[in-house]
């Protein structure tokens, strides 16, 4: 009897805590009779979102191992990453050095912006998130400022395919055709139709190693000490606010390295917004792999952009199918992903909430108890 | 180690202290709350609290040199180590990983070459092999591997003792009540070790409540009183009955108790009674009170920190988690629910008056007539018929003008913002919120703490009268036993979170003495 109820009793542990996982999975289960996608194409499909996607996600994991949370600043990254690959498709440095010689550039400004970042979220210490959120506007909004009138007058923009006639400012669209898939052909292999790029693939799992050794190292100790008790640790003597900011430096210029990977993989870019949905895409992929506010793995990155993206995928489909009107899926998909991060949101204080509980219902037990024997 | 003497800057905390300890001894040192031992461990421990608020006069002497500590990690240097009453671990660690923090054995690698230190990775053979020196040093067994977070409370203790173990320049171990949350088997294991410490050359200085764990594991006793020493002997020399006397001590005979005691009070009615309270509150835990409160007195509830007597009035009140049943008037009251309580016609004045007392930048006006508006819709006009309720001004300031007067508040007007008065006023504005609600009932929680003598007395007056005058009946909440004798018919001593006896206020201070340790878990 008592067997049954606490297997009733982890298992419905085990929904609580996996809940948008498991909801999800029902929706691709649901969609994909629906889509009537051949299973090569779908497969092909996933496999290119994922080289185009987890660098970005990966980007992710240090902050919230140092108790940052999901860092919506990571934008800062991506543009960071855009203005590095302006600079390279104006000196017109194409193929794999153009990337690299773009994610070297980009490494200075992602610093930047991450040191920036990190000093005001150690002003506003468990508000990290909507500080971020809200310098996503801010930022987004002074490279604008410098994409639109500073390039060409003040910060030499020579090559015409970007600049716009009049002299300053930048096309709309920043055309990467040189750059495009340079990464993901490299190496490149075609398992059954299904096409693998292996040095994505690669540089990814070169992430992952190093996230993983990271975490073994005395920075990734403290990180991890900060973030689950900060008092605690600034009495051991470690250096909380240092930590802090590079935990989100280090994940700024991941960011930035992932909008590059990201960008050459779709081979051009609106100048103004790329970066303005890729935070919140990030996020709500990695929160759909299972990650909590406070707790997110490399296996969680991997299970959500396979999730989401088979989502991203079908649900236009679907939607076609069911209603008639494509664009009802493409609604569908956007205020999911705003609705995951909110659920993830509120999941966690419930927790939080939960456990705080169960501190006086183990006292009312242990009294009960106590009355019996006397 | 030898000659530490301090007195203390201010209002007068700790007066001349001055005692000396010797390698490899362990001295017990005890006293009631307030008496200056938490003061006293914060200074030999260069806490940032004293430095800020204006350090200490006297000399600390190790080996014969004085030392200055500007902030804790000097006092680490130095071969201090302190186990605080609240823990300081990371949940989510391994035992091994707590005993390191921040001290973990590291290698090098190439990218640390480059990028320095902080990038060594962590050597958790090494880390395994110290963390396992540690506990053995201490002598109990505790189970490295294991994450904090799902350890029971001893062993968390444990694990911060053996973290102090654990540094090789550890010369003196303040342990501040660590058997506090320990069983008495783990309490046994505990002081065991505190021997074997002692006999490798570490000195121990050793709070606690527990009385008889001083005589058992320590050399010396220092009892404290009031910021003095008032006594220092060897533990072999007294008991624990004298130490209970050094420690209520003041001269126990001539205090007056309850100047008057309602005789009478014995067959009242009982207004309220709570039946197998518990309170889930941080550091105040109360388990399973049954408490009957007779009409029209003034009951006092008093005991050690830590053991719950401020759980009861806050558990009652609904601000932190509660069970059990409370009835009052004959009715009963809902628990957690604030609201409720005040709809009874219950109120609170709150240990914490800047969090939970007061609004602090709206003016004594307001502050007073708050609640009672809120709750009473008192000081409200009504227009059209009770559809738009409108401040009543005059109302609300000849009320608060009243209480100023009869408090004594010291304000420039009424209108004057509460965070700019002093502490003293500060608590009588909380009554004057209190009596403005005019209640049955006022459960009162520590009203004299942080205000001078002269504050303290009137505020207790003012408690006396509303009782007597109104027929109020009052519950107060105090660390202070002279304070409660002096004002209250009764007094119930919480202890472990239970209530260990209810006494007239006229026994005498050892009983009570007796009452506060006995159950202290």
């Amino acid at each position: 009897m008592k067997m049954k109820k606490d297997l009733r009793g982890q298992t419905s542990n085990f929904l609580q805590n996996n809940l948008v996982p498991i909801m999800f999975i029902a929706i691709c289960i649901v969609c994909y009779p629906l889509a009537g996608f051949s299973p090569s194409y779908l497969i092909n499909e996933i496999v290119t979102r994922m080289g185009r996607n987890i660098f970005l996600i990966l980007s992710l994991l240090i902050p919230i191992m140092a108790g940052m949370g999901l860092n919506f600043g990571m934008t800062l990254g991506a543009m960071a990453g855009q203005i590095a690959l302006i600079f390279v498709t104006d000196w017109q440095i194409w193929g794999i050095p153009g990337v690299v010689l773009a994610m070297l550039l980009s490494i200075p400004l992602s610093a930047l912006m991450g040191l920036m970042c990190g000093k005001l979220m150690n002003m506003v210490k468990g508000r990290e998130m909507i500080l971020g959120y809200m310098m996503n506007y801010f930022v987004g909004g002074l490279y604008q400022l410098v994409v639109l009138y500073m390039m060409g007058p003040i910060i030499p923009i020579k090559h015409a395919s970007i600049r716009l006639p009049r002299g300053y400012g930048l096309r709309t669209t920043v055309n990467l055709t040189n750059l495009r898939q340079c990464l993901d052909n490299q190496f490149a292999i075609r398992v059954q139709g299904v096409k693998i790029p292996v040095l994505t693939f690669i540089i990814i799992g070169a992430l992952c190693l190093f996230i993983l050794w990271f975490r073994r190292t005395k920075l990734g100790q403290d990180m991890r000490a900060v973030g689950q008790d900060m008092e605690v640790a600034r009495a051991a003597g470690i250096k909380v606010e240092r930590t802090r900011i590079i935990a989100i430096i280090m994940s700024t210029v991941f960011a930035g390295f992932g909008q590059i990977i990201y960008l050459q993989n779709i081979g051009n870019f609106p100048t103004c917004t790329a970066h303005t949905q890729i935070g919140m895409f990030c996020i709500a992929a990695l929160l759909v792999g299972g990650a909590s506010v406070e707790k997110a793995s490399i296996g969680n990155v991997f299970l959500g952009v396979i999730l989401f993206h088979t989502m991203f995928i079908m649900a236009p489909r679907a939607g076609a199918a069911i209603t008639g009107n494509a664009m009802i899926g493409e609604y569908f998909r956007v205020f999911v992903s705003y609705g995951v991060i909110t659920l993830a949101l509120i999941m966690y204080e419930t927790k939080k909430r939960r456990a705080r509980s169960q501190g006086g219902a183990l006292l009312a037990l242990a009294q009960k108890e106590g009355g019996v024997q006397s | 180690m030898r000659g530490i003497k301090k007195d203390f800057f201010g209002n007068q905390v700790l007066t001349d202290i001055n005692f000396t300890l010797e390698a490899g001894q362990v001295l017990g040192l005890c006293g009631e709350n307030g008496a200056g031992k938490s003061t006293l461990m914060k200074i030999l421990f260069g806490m940032d609290v004293i430095r800020e608020t204006g350090g200490y006069s006297g000399d600390i002497l190790i080996n014969g040199e004085k030392a200055a500590f500007n902030t804790p990690f000097d006092a680490l240097a130095a071969g201090i180590g302190m186990v605080h009453q609240e823990f300081s671990l990371i949940p989510g660690f391994t035992a091994t990983e707590n005993i390191l923090l921040n001290r973990e054995p590291q290698k090098k690698n190439v990218i640390s070459e480059v990028f320095g230190d902080r990038l060594n990775t962590l050597d958790y053979k090494e880390m395994d092999r110290r963390a396992a020196a540690a506990i053995e040093k201490m002598g109990v067994e505790i189970d490295a591997k294991m994450i904090i977070s799902s350890m029971p409370v001893g062993h968390k203790q444990f694990t911060e003792i053996a973290r102090e173990l654990s540094k090789d320049q550890l010369k003196l171990l303040i342990l501040d009540e660590p058997t506090a949350v320990l069983t008495e088997k783990e309490a046994e294991a505990l002081l065991d070790s505190i021997r074997g410490m002692a006999a490798q050359g570490i000195s121990v200085i050793f709070i606690t409540h527990r009385l008889h764990e001083i005589l058992a594991v320590c050399d010396k006793v220092v009892v404290m009183r009031d910021g003095h020493v008032v006594r220092d002997v060897p533990a072999g020399q007294t008991s624990v009955d004298d130490i209970t006397r050094w420690m209520v001590g003041r001269d126990v005979q001539s205090t007056a108790a309850s100047i008057e005691t309602k005789a009478e009070a014995a067959d009242a009615k009982i207004i309220m009674s709570i039946k197998n309270l518990w309170v889930d509150m941080p550091g105040e835990t109360v388990r399973d009170v049954s408490l009957d409160v007779r009409e029209g007195e003034i009951l006092g509830i008093g005991g050690l920190a830590g053991q719950g007597k401020l759980g009861i009035p806050n558990g009652v009140m609904g601000l932190y988690e509660a069970g059990g049943t409370v009835v009052f008037d004959g009715r009963e009251i809902p628990l957690n629910s604030p609201r409720k309580c005040l709809d009874s016609s219950l109120a609170f004045v709150s240990e914490d008056r800047r969090e939970v007392g007061l609004l602090l930048d709206e003016s004594l006006e307001w502050n007073v007539a708050f609640p009672a508006m809120q709750i009473q819709d008192k000081f409200l006009k009504k227009l059209l018929g009770g559809l738009i309720k409108w401040r009543d001004e005059r109302a609300i300031h000849q009320v608060t003008q009243k209480y100023v007067d009869q408090l004594q508040i010291k304000c420039t007007s009424t209108t004057q913002k509460a965070r700019e008065l002093s502490g003293g006023n500060q608590q009588k504005i909380c009554l004057a919120k209190a009596f403005a609600l005019e209640p049955k009932f006022l459960f009162v929680s520590e009203p004299t703490r942080g205000i001078d003598v002269g504050a303290k007395a009137l505020v207790l007056d003012a408690l006396r009268q509303f009782n007597r005058e109104s027929g109020v009946t009052v519950v107060m909440i105090s660390s202070e036993l002279e304070e409660l004798r002096q004002t209250c018919d009764r007094i119930a001593i919480v202890s472990g979170g239970r209530v260990a006896g209810i006494r007239p206020a006229a026994d005498s201070s050892e009983s009570f003495g007796a009452l506060m340790v006995s159950q202290v878990v």
